[in-house]
């Protein structure tokens, strides 16, 4: 099946057959990968371009390395540091990269709906690495991968997603894939990290740990930026952790059987304690990392499908 | 095994509609029974009431101490000793104090000096932004689980639109209230008296009625947008208390104080530059003063706080606009508050309601009821007596009452706290 566009910008309007099939997919490569077997041939030829307007190191290397595996060519691009500070526009870069003929995109980007503004003006398929709050469509398919690897399924499991849900384009996307896939999602923070209408977004919404764990099966952890907990949103980070925390008094609250996960990296102390982190009966958070780069292969072998279709 | 049992009173707490004439027995420090009928146990010691009426310890929701920080106006045992001559038993403190109340051990302290006392609770104010400076969030859930019961910048208005609305936020996912001294600083700024026609005559920079109803106006627009709790302290102005009662028909979690001074003194108390009569907010027109007396007898407002905010004689020998603003209040609360029964139709039920069981409720404490089996917290008074306020005369150390010469009815004969008398 294919996706809805040639671009994958977003897991908001995906239907459940086109992610089931997406993770269908990477379950493949996951087996290929564990097989230290690559499949040089598929993206031969083919140029990948990392586009990043924001510091990453594991989300690029992931891609680059889902890239290399599929035989692609991989150029990596850090913009922050060049273009832009010399007063390049976005659409400016959009016009270089069809000149250079790049076939996929990968952006990053501090502002939410800048890979859609960029998929408008370029001929390349665009993947959003993370726009601004607003989306990381990979990391929602590598989490629900890492998930249903261990769980079998999505639909009816109980996910807590917590910590920082306002400024976590992370916890977006893990929200519409999940309740698409007919998991029970909670957030849990506190009100100042919660945004507007979350409810809305078919979740609910609680404000103190005990009552968000309680039960769920897979407890999804956020990151709370430094800058963000010096009074601002949260008053500080013995407080933030004291009540958001999670350690393993808090994750016995949840299900006796419970997985952590964290889309890294982690503020150790902060949101998670490092005994539930490093527990390996419990965490995922290593897990999640290696599906990350077959999830992105399962994305550029099914975006990349239509230009190796006209050839 | 020790009894008292303080016969012939009027019993009045108007939380459980009681108000029978009878007799109260203490026994080890409980309240262990009450009503008309009571029989007198062996060996209790009998304290004859004279038909005084016998009513909970007074609840005063904001006070402030003097200490840590400024102790030369008022310490501790200072005030727990105005307190007891008040009636008061449980008080909350606020918490612009120096250092501020925005850490947890700090908490931890006011409430071990209270009891200390013997003879006050002091529920101590959190700090909602650190050292009440208006610029970071204190640790609210930290200092609410080290026993805060509210959280309040004390004299400082939080004055950052951004910062209130994340305050009402984050106190409301622990289920706290945000006390606002609701004056928009930026209004009121140099400010020393009302702005009218008086402050015109006298020369003084004037601080706006509307300072108030700016920022009560904007503050209930928050808690509608955070679904927080706002509490406004000190209202003196008709204007702001239209805006509470409006809000609490929408069924908004907003709530109010009022402190004696502004339903007892008009701006005239000023007279010839008394800086006594200099207070934070300011004493306003006499419309405001009756507008206050009002929202007393309809219920919009919800308590009735000393306010006391004590000042050193060196605070107040200043040109008026120079001098600190402030009055002492915990001897005078019920006393005033008493006036409006006496002399404007308050019911003396509500007046209790308002020094005892409402702001009790306000601030989660289950003092300010006659609850058999808890500790007998009690206040009695003869609401008839005459007196007058004599600013020397005033128990503990400060002297700066607005009140000074006023004549009043109804006095605090005997306070007792955890059965133990405190006071008369």
């Amino acid at each position: 099946m294919n996706l809805p566009s040639r671009h994958l910008l977003a897991i908001e309007g995906l239907h459940p057959p086109q992610i089931a099939n997406l993770l269908d997919l990477a379950e493949s490569y996951v087996l290929l990968n564990r097989s230290g077997k690559t499949q040089r041939d598929l993206l031969r030829g083919r140029t990948l371009i990392n586009l990043f307007f924001e510091d990453s190191t594991r989300t690029r290397t992931s891609f680059e390395l889902a890239g290399k595996r599929l035989g692609a060519d991989v150029i990596n691009m850090s913009v922050s540091s060049s273009s832009v500070n010399k007063g390049e526009t976005l659409l400016d870069t959009a016009g270089t990269l069809n000149a250079m003929q790049c076939d996929l995109l990968v952006v990053r980007h501090d502002q939410s709906g800048a890979p859609l503004l960029l998929a408008q003006k370029v001929d390349a398929a665009v993947i959003n690495a993370g726009d601004g709050l607003h989306e990381h469509p990979t990391q929602a398919l590598l989490d629900a991968l890492t998930i249903r690897r261990r769980r079998g399924r999505l639909q009816g499991l109980t996910v807590a997603i917590c910590g920082d849900i306002l400024h976590s384009r992370v916890a977006r996307s893990n929200i519409h894939l999940l309740t698409t896939m007919g998991s029970r999602v909670r957030v849990v923070g506190p009100p100042t990290l919660i945004p507007a209408e979350a409810a809305r977004l078919g979740v609910e919404v609680f404000h103190t740990m005990d009552e968000g764990l309680a039960g769920a099966d897979i407890v999804m952890m956020l990151r709370l930026q430094k800058e963000r907990m010096n009074g601002g949103l949260v008053p500080s980070a013995r407080e933030y952790f004291r009540f958001f925390g999670l350690d393993a008094a808090r994750l016995a609250k949840a299900a006796p059987d419970a997985l952590v996960m964290h889309p890294g990296p982690m503020n150790r102390g902060v949101e998670i304690d490092s005994a539930v982190a490093d527990d390996p009966a419990r965490s995922l958070i290593r897990e999640q990392v290696e599906m990350g780069v077959a999830v992105r292969m399962a994305v550029l072998d099914t975006l990349s499908r239509r230009a190796r279709r006209n050839v | 095994m020790t009894d008292t049992l303080i016969t012939n009173v009027r019993l009045l707490d108007p939380s459980c509609g009681v108000d029978v004439v009878g007799g109260l027995l203490i026994r080890d420090g409980l309240l262990a029974d009450y009503g008309a009928n009571l029989g007198r146990p062996d060996g209790a010691e009998v304290i004859e009431g004279d038909g005084a009426v016998l009513c909970p310890g007074l609840v005063d929701m904001r006070a402030a101490l003097g200490e840590p920080g400024f102790e030369y106006r008022e310490t501790i045992a200072s005030a727990a000793q105005a307190a007891a001559a008040g009636g008061i038993t449980t008080l909350a403190a606020l918490p612009d104090s120096a250092p501020a109340i925005d850490d947890p051990a700090l908490v931890r302290l006011l409430r071990a000096r209270g009891e200390e006392t013997g003879s006050l609770t002091i529920l101590p104010y959190g700090a909602v932004t650190r050292g009440c400076r208006g610029e970071e969030l204190a640790e609210i859930g930290l200092l609410g689980e080290a026993g805060a019961v509210a959280f309040t910048d004390g004299q400082h208005a939080i004055a950052s639109t951004r910062m209130m609305r994340r305050a009402l936020s984050y106190a409301h996912g622990f289920g706290f209230r945000i006390i606002q001294h609701p004056e928009d600083p930026s209004l009121a700024a140099g400010g020393a008296a009302t702005e009218g026609e008086l402050a015109t005559r006298l020369g003084l920079p004037g601080i706006p009625a509307a300072a108030e109803e700016i920022l009560v106006a904007r503050d209930i627009s928050l808690v509608r947008l955070t679904g927080g709790s706002v509490h406004f302290a000190h209202v003196s102005t008709a204007s702001a208390l239209e805006l509470i009662r409006r809000a609490k028909d929408e069924g908004l979690n907003v709530s109010c104080d009022t402190a004696p001074p502004y339903f007892d003194l008009n701006e005239t108390a000023i007279g010839e530059f008394r800086t006594y009569a200099k207070l934070s907010p300011p004493l306003r027109t006499d419309s405001d003063r009756l507008a206050v007396a009002a929202a007393l007898r309809d219920g919009t407002v919800d308590a009735v706080a000393s306010d006391h905010q004590p000042r050193d004689a060196d605070d107040k020998r200043f040109p008026f606009a120079q001098a600190s603003a402030g009055g002492a209040g915990l001897a005078t609360l019920l006393a005033v508050t008493l006036a409006q029964v006496h002399g404007s139709g308050l019911a003396l039920g509500a007046a209790i309601a308002l020094l005892t069981s409402r702001p009790a409720a306000l601030l989660g404490s289950a003092a300010g009821r006659l609850t058999k089996g808890e500790p007998a917290d009690l206040c009695l008074f003869d609401p008839e007596r005459a007196w007058r306020v004599e600013a020397n005369t005033l128990p503990g150390k400060a002297r700066n009452t607005p009140f000074d010469g006023r004549a009043l009815e109804g006095r605090v004969v005997g306070t007792w706290k955890a059965g133990r008398r405190v006071f008369g």
